[in-house]
């Protein structure tokens, strides 16, 4: 079945350049799918428009089948979860407050927190391995912790689809690997981004690879990720092969000596 | 000092801080250039309530406190209580520790009404001239903020703080202008009342910003998780399912509708609005659904005393209470900061 469904996406500033430029997507249920390109090339307006962040200029967007133009705000954060590079740092939010916030989709105006919510942030912290951070201030964490407590309200959010910007930008390899494999043992329909394109080719199920707002390839890691497409895309000359200990490719960069 | 977070702590110190605001107002009315002894003020506020207490005080001094002290105690309350909700809220939405309630050019519009009146039209409506004009003028710098902030349907928070800053420095011109060639009498009572003074508070006006304050709270307070939300930045708004734009806009227009009458009654008060919610925040922790009503009471107790400070420093005569607020509320801050 399918979850989210990305159809002829336009979208463009004012001004003659497109910026997505009829951009097909799909994410089925369960499916852990990546989306990698360079910098500038789409991949963050991509996204927004798929947790209903940027009204696309022509095209739809749908989970389960519903545009969700034709849906509320608050409809499709109950739906759709996003972890993404913007920390709430101001202020002196705790972590557990941080946490919290995944409730407020399924909230009405005045309702306070049960004990089952916090039962279910308290577990959420588990999860990602900050349970003893509950009431640190966020802004004192680690970029990487930072990270996971994004994660932990996304996860309190109970989404069907989650959506993660660069998730393992700031973190150290164990906590890429720990938090992508965590990821995959969700069950959950993921679209995320990747500058690690080895990482990419370890977790996702799928890859699209975007330039200059179009979609230029999609498949499986295998079909997407050749060294072909990595010059076009990229402008690197790498060598693929398959990886000593999985089934997946491993892309090792070619650099100029 | 860690911030109270559990609920019952929360709780315990609610009903403290408005034990604690109560107990402020009845004790402030003893104060003021005529000293009455704080036995003679429980019988006035207990006979007004109903209940008796022995002896009876004389008609003079029953007179200074309950219809000259008691309404400008509670309107310092609501002005208080006013600013420290707008200043939260502010901080909030444009994520910028230093917003205030000033901040959007409110002030500036009221200041342009209240001399307008003084010095050019008079009383056109009696003695809700000033108050009113200068509402006119703090609800007409909101929109002309607005409209210059926004483009293409959007409004960031950067842009409207800048819009802000711009159009007041632009009605503060006109101001001054006005002030500069204007009759000098006039224009040092137009000083006067741009300093802040709650010399105007009556009985009878008193429920407008009363109904303001406690109508601005509860709107706040149902916006609270949006505050938190856009607290956080503006696509993590969007993804707990907000819209941005349009909460930022709620909370815009209401905070400067409240604003825009608490100076017209009060002038313009500075600090409360700009201090308070950090006072607040270091009580409480920055989750504006505890914060609100926090705030609002810290507000509340801190322009109360102010606010007797004002009336007995430099006694029979009024300090206005703007002077009182920067330096004793700046004082206080260093303190905090030094400490």
């Amino acid at each position: 079945m399918t979850s989210l469904t990305i159809d002829d996406l336009h979208w463009a500033l004012p001004g003659p350049r497109l910026l997505l430029n009829g951009v097909n997507v799909q994410v089925q249920q369960g499916e852990f799918v990546g989306l990698i390109g360079a910098n500038g090339s789409g991949k963050t307006s991509l996204l927004r428009c798929a947790y209903r962040a940027t009204q696309p200029t022509a095209g739809r967007v749908s989970l389960g089948g519903e545009d969700l133009w034709q849906r509320s705000p608050r409809w499709c954060a109950q739906r759709i979860a996003v972890v993404l590079q913007e920390f709430p740092e101001e202020f002196g939010l705790s972590v557990a407050e941080v946490v919290a916030m995944g409730h407020t989709p399924h909230k009405a105006l005045f309702d306070g927190e049960t004990a089952e919510d916090r039962a279910r942030s308290a577990q959420a912290l588990e999860q990602v391995g900050l349970a003893e951070h509950a009431r640190r201030t966020f802004a004192t964490l680690s970029g990487g912790e930072k990270q996971r407590v994004l994660l932990a309200r996304a996860l309190v959010q109970a989404p069907e689809l989650l959506i993660l910007d660069e998730p393992t930008n700031h973190l150290d390899p164990r906590y890429q690997l720990e938090l992508l494999q965590h990821l995959r043992g969700l069950g959950l329909s993921i679209l995320a981004s990747f500058h690690d394109l080895n990482l990419a080719a370890a977790f996702c199920d799928r890859l699209y690879v975007i330039d200059g707002g179009r979609i230029v390839a999609s498949g499986t890691p295998h079909q997407v990720l050749t060294p072909e497409l990595l010059r076009q895309v990229f402008g690197v000359d790498a060598l693929v092969d398959q990886h000593p200990l999985h089934p997946y490719p491993r892309i090792t960069w070619v650099t100029r000596s | 000092m860690m911030p109270v977070r559990s609920p019952t702590g929360l709780r315990a110190l609610l009903v403290g801080l408005v034990v604690l605001l109560l107990a402020s107002c009845v004790m402030s009315l003893a104060f003021g250039p005529a000293s009455i002894p704080m036995r003679n003020v429980a019988q006035v506020v207990a006979g007004q309530l109903g209940l008796d207490i022995a002896g009876e005080p004389g008609k003079s001094q029953a007179h200074i406190v309950w219809l000259i002290r008691a309404p400008r105690v509670v309107l310092g309350a609501l002005v208080g209580a006013g600013l420290a909700l707008v200043g939260t809220a502010l901080q909030a939405v444009t994520r910028n520790p230093l917003a205030d309630p000033h901040l959007l050019g409110v002030s500036s519009g009221a200041a342009l009404g209240a001399v307008l009146v003084m010095l050019y039209l008079g009383e056109f409506m009696g003695v809700f001239s000033l108050p009113l004009a200068a509402f006119m003028g703090a609800a007409g710098s909101m929109l002309l903020v607005i409209a210059v902030a926004r483009r293409g349907g959007r409004m960031e928070s950067d842009r409207l703080l800048l819009a802000g800053v711009a159009v007041s420095f632009v009605l503060m011109a006109l101001v001054n202008v006005l002030l500069y060639s204007g009759d000098q009498h006039a224009a040092a009572s137009v000083v006067f009342w741009m300093l802040g003074g709650l010399g105007a508070a009556r009985w009878d006006v008193i429920w407008l910003p009363a109904l303001c304050v406690v109508l601005v709270l509860l709107a706040l307070q149902a916006m609270a998780r949006g505050l938190n939300a856009l607290m956080s930045g503006e696509q993590t708004a969007i993804s707990l399912g907000f819209s941005g734009r349009r909460l930022r806009l709620q909370v815009f227009i209401c905070t400067s509708l409240l604003t825009g009458v608490l100076v017209a009654l009060s002038g313009a008060i500075g600090f409360v609005g700009l201090m308070v919610p950090h006072m607040a925040r270091a009580l409480v922790g920055a989750d504006n659904r505890r914060l609100l009503p926090v705030s609002a009471l810290l507000g509340a107790i801190f322009l109360v005393w102010v606010d007797v400070a004002a009336r007995t420093l430099i006694a029979p005569e009024d300090l206005p209470i703007g002077i009182a607020t920067a330096a004793l509320g700046g004082l206080f801050f260093i303190v905090l900061l030094r400490r």
